[in-house]
């Protein structure tokens, strides 16, 4: 591979997967408050206040290192992919400058004023503000999943003749059918980091014997919305979307599923390591005729293998592809698996004693983090080699003008100050988490804390 | 219809540089003009509830760059790669200096967080104010619409040009100067007592630094783009411009002379669309001048997207204004008034 390409890649990858660590959290997150700010405001009860206060918190530091790793996202359509923006920027331009024109200015007018402003407006208004900010996050992870969607299954456009595209339908674009499924299997990804995370935090408390009460809010809000998103991003939305990579991309389904040859009744593999030079997939367990039946719905339908497609087509790194999408798969079954469980035991209210249960909630928030960047992963090593599918290759997209060693030195700068930033951010992100929610203003804590588990 | 957008992204620039232009100036100067740990914390109380909301314009004029004129965005970003790069970082060091210093309570890394936030400001005035002298300058434009700036040549103006050259660092220091005027002079309307005394006093002893250099800047222009002078023959009522610049300035040492921070705050606001809108005239056209012959210059006319695509964003633009317009004056009016830190607030600046 060209030295430039490799390099422009490489700090694209770098800063787009080190960025979406946070979104993914704010975007989950921010539901999650307004469900606390509405528990709130229905029973007039001050503990969902406090805890929405804490995950404000959680959510601020979240949100600032997500708007200062997303800048370069949008400067680097233009400093390192020049020429796809050059082709391309007429149609994708338009969601991106959306995003800015409503959803961030939405977002930060009234994550300011949620933050800030708690004091000076009443609560119903507060409330409001928490809702606002949920809609501008979510507003925003539309925009950007439909410029994606562009680039996956590009509609609404038309050649010009400098050989660019421009756009021909507003409507087909925004409303793009691949923006459709991807927007939800994604933020019902995010919601699954934003549950799992408030779940460990309240298990974390339940644990350590801290902070008990507002322990168990944390573990209920986040068990019931971790049961609710897990199951949405096995069906309809995963499904969906599988269904529809088999339609207008076979080649990446063939190269995600490893399946070299075309056959009828293809199975679907479970475990194994793909073997490219050879042609085959090494210890595979797999399980036959699922492949067909979960793409076709038919046990014996025939479905492509990569054989079927020109060589120069097939993404350029099969076995990353492969594992990527078999790690988001399979984690996305165990987080179906944790979630009914404990879901189970907080109907049975159980949940709360069971200590090892507990421990399973606190150790699996890194999870959702992989699983998302490795869904995200998925969709982007499976796009190649096309930057635009079917229209532009990567190797056509990139800044000519900028070279490897200039690429370099920003590639090693973003790596340096990155660190500084995960050093900070886990810092900041362990003293709140230390501190804990403010304690009851109404009374002792001692009293607020006896009250009986199936009160609180 | 391309000229429109051509105004509309002036426009948005210029919204930018007058909203962010008071944090970047404020953060510039409070080193010097907040001694105590109050008044440090007033500064960023001042700025706090919206520095963040002032640095979307930037994207969000980034944004209508892109779609509107995609070669502009593609040529000028890739061309501008390492000055572009060091603002990223820049930009991140200056939000950490905020909203860290608020989270960390030992005074040592207080003051630290302090000078990350006053350089991050001052490299960030100085590389913005070069950027625009780059593109009054025009840049080495190859056939095919790109370039690549080195970050200096031999400092000369010539056909091959460094991003930074005798013009450009003009540029900057004039950027830098404007901004720490247009910063100190928010800080002064926004506070009270030594602050707000030692803020006005650095706006006033600036005047005469800031009308030099407005002059040397200009003569320094028309010096090595003598073409800027074109389009003031051509549409006469372009000379408006330089008498805003003029006027802004003069209304600024009166208003020194009677303590009005407002209004000289205001006036700072009009020397700044000032230099910026007689940036734009000068260059329209144009919109980014090749060093390497006008046949190369970038145009909105080659640069801009489909007339469809251009009609379709004017709809959504507008209304994302007037969205983006309600939030803005609900944020300052909710924030409005002298900041007293007696007041108290959850976040804690």
């Amino acid at each position: 591979m060209d030295s430039a390409l490799l390099i422009h890649r490489l700090q694209f990858a770098f800063t787009v997967t080190y960025h979406y660590l946070f979104p993914q959290l704010t975007m989950g997150l921010a539901p999650l408050i307004v469900i606390l700010k509405t528990l709130a405001l229905k029973t007039n009860d001050d503990r969902y206040d406090r805890a929405a206060r804490f995950w404000a918190k959680i959510f601020g530091i979240n949100f600032v290192i997500g708007v200062v790793t997303g800048i370069p996202m949008e400067f680097q359509f233009g400093t390192n992919w020049s020429h796809f923006s050059r082709f391309a920027g007429g149609v994708i331009g338009q969601t991106l400058a959306m995003e800015g024109c409503f959803a961030f200015f939405l977002e930060s007018t009234f994550l300011g004023l949620f933050l800030y402003g708690e004091k000076r407006l009443s609560k119903g208004q507060h409330w409001f503000a928490a809702l606002m900010v949920f809609l501008g996050a979510w507003l925003s992870g539309y925009f950007i999943v439909a410029t994606d969607a562009w680039m996956q299954n590009p509609v609404g456009y038309e050649r010009t003749a400098n050989g660019s595209v421009q756009l021909t339908s507003f409507w087909a674009l925004v409303l793009n059918p691949w923006a459709w499924w991807q927007y939800a299997h994604n933020m019902s990804g995010a919601l699954v980091t934003g549950a799992f995370v408030m779940a460990a935090v309240g298990a974390f408390y339940l644990l350590s014997q801290k902070h008990l009460e507002q322990g168990r809010i944390f573990v209920r809000v986040g068990v019931f919305a971790a049961l609710v998103a897990s199951v949405l991003q096995l069906f309809p939305t995963g499904d969906a979307q599988g269904r529809m990579l088999a339609r207008n991309q076979p080649v990446t389904l063939a190269a995600m599923e490893a399946l070299w040859e075309t056959q009828p009744g293809a199975p679907l593999v479970i475990l194994g390591q793909p073997n490219v030079p050879e042609r085959k997939i090494d210890n595979p367990i797999v399980i036959p005729k699922a492949l067909s039946f979960l793409t076709w719905r038919s046990w014996g339908a025939e479905v492509r293998g990569l054989s079927h497609f020109p060589e120069q087509d097939w993404p350029d790194n099969i076995p990353l592809l492969y594992y990527t999408y078999h790690i988001m798969v399979g984690l996305g079954t165990i987080f179906i698996a944790v979630s009914v469980i404990s879901a189970f035991l907080l109907w049975r209210d159980k949940l709360f004693q069971a200590r090892w249960m507990l421990w399973i909630l606190l150790l699996a928030f890194p999870l959702p983090y992989i699983a998302n960047t490795a869904g995200w992963m998925t969709a982007e090593f499976g796009r190649q080699p096309w930057l635009v599918y079917g229209l532009m290759r990567t190797v056509d997209g990139y800044s000519k003008m900028v070279s490897a060693g200039n690429g370099w030195f920003s590639f090693l700068g973003f790596l340096g100050m990155y660190t500084v930033l995960s050093i900070l951010f886990l810092f900041l992100i362990t003293r709140e988490i230390q501190h804990g929610p403010e304690p009851s203003s109404t009374g002792p804590r001692k009293t607020v804390e006896a009250i009986p588990a199936e009160v609180a | 219809m391309a000229t429109l957008w051509f105004m509309i992204v002036a426009v948005m620039v210029a919204v930018y540089v007058l909203l962010d232009g008071f944090d970047l100036g404020a953060g510039a100067v409070h080193l010097f003009i907040a001694k105590t740990e109050d008044e440090r914390r007033t500064v960023l109380r001042a700025i706090g509830p919206v520095w963040d909301g002032n640095e979307v314009w930037l994207l969000a004029a980034g944004g209508t760059l892109y779609f509107a004129f995609p070669l502009l965005y593609a040529s000028s970003f890739s061309g501008f790669y390492l000055p572009l790069m060091m603002v990223l970082w820049l930009l991140m060091l200056r939000g950490i200096g905020i909203e860290l210093r608020t989270h960390i309570g030992e005074p040592m890394w207080k003051k630290f967080f302090d000078g990350i936030f006053a350089l991050a400001s001052i490299l960030l005035a100085i590389f913005f104010g070069a950027a625009l002298g780059n593109v009054v300058r025009g840049v080495p434009l190859n056939a095919d619409g790109y370039f690549f700036e080195p970050l200096w040549t031999n400092w000369r103006v010539g056909e091959q040009n460094g991003i930074l050259d005798w013009y450009t660092v003009i540029c900057g220091v004039v950027a830098l100067v404007t901004l720490v005027v247009h910063g100190s002079l928010y800080l002064a309307t926004k506070t009270e007592g030594e602050l707000n005394f030692r803020a006005r006093n650095v706006a006033s002893a600036l005047w005469p630094v800031q009308l030099l250099l407005t002059i040397v800047s200009l003569i320094a222009t028309v010096y090595i783009a003598p073409t800027v002078l074109d389009n003031f023959h051509k549409w006469p009522i372009g000379y408006i411009v330089p008498v805003i610049v003029f006027a802004s300035l003069a209304y600024m040492f009166y208003a020194y002379s009677r303590r009005d921070a407002k209004g000289a705050f205001l006036a700072s606001c009009g020397y700044i669309v000032g230099m910026l809108v007689g940036a734009a005239f000068a260059l329209y056209p144009n919109v980014l001048p090749a060093s390497t012959g006008a046949q190369y210059s970038l145009t909105i006319y080659n640069t801009a997207t489909g007339a469809y695509g251009l009609r379709v964003g004017l709809i959504w633009w507008s209304l994302g204004m007037l969205l983006a317009i309600g939030y803005f004056t609900f944020i300052y009016r909710m924030f409005r008034g002298k900041v007293r830190l007696e007041e108290g607030s959850e976040h804690g600046y």
